[in-house]
């Protein structure tokens, strides 16, 4: 999994049929001392999360659709599946 | 999934016969602020997306799902079309 921050959502109305009632959040990958990395990744919303949470982002097809969708086998490839409350580091 | 805009098609007359009748396209994929990331790549098409565009598309095996899943070679397929660029919001 990946950590990200929540910086957005898009709304596309001609999608795949899977993606209907699920929002698609632009989020942007970040260290864990919480630091932009400079890549951008959508991911489907599985947990409510909003703009600005810290997110923990599945990149692993099977698991990705089953926790957005209910069901496994659609074309997603990321999913919001925590709402990080904080990370604590080795100094 | 990842932001991109559509910036041009590929026309495959010899490809495996699965993906007869498909349409690819040469994707940028963009960061947030709708800026260039990375190198073009060819995608499948599964939502009628085209040149110009804002989409999104699915990368890994998974992008063979809105198709003959077993039987399409793929890695790299639209999923959606963005409805403007003010449709991303930030």
């Amino acid at each position: 999994m990946i950590l990200a921050k929540v910086v957005g959502n898009i709304v596309a109305t001609q999608k795949n049929h899977r993606y209907e009632n699920a929002r698609v959040m632009l989020c942007q990958q970040i260290t864990p001392e919480g630091e932009e990395t400079g890549s951008t990744v959508l991911a489907l919303d599985a947990v409510d999360a909003g703009v600005g949470d810290t997110v923990l982002i599945v990149q692993e097809g099977w698991s990705a659709s089953t926790v957005a969708t209910g069901k496994p086998g659609a074309a997603i490839d990321s999913a919001i599946v925590g709402v990080v409350d904080r990370i604590d580091l080795l100094k | 999934m990842q932001l991109a805009r559509v910036i041009g098609t590929v026309v495959a007359t010899i490809k495996n016969e699965s993906l007869q009748g498909r349409t690819l396209l040469v994707i940028q994929s963009l960061n947030k602020n709708l800026e260039p990331a990375g190198k073009p790549m060819v995608a499948v098409d599964s939502v009628g997306a085209g040149v110009g565009e804002l989409v999104f598309w699915c990368r890994g095996k998974e992008a063979s799902f809105p198709f003959k899943r077993e039987d399409t070679p793929t890695d790299c397929t639209i999923v959606g079309i963005i409805d403007s660029d003010k449709h991303v919001a930030r």
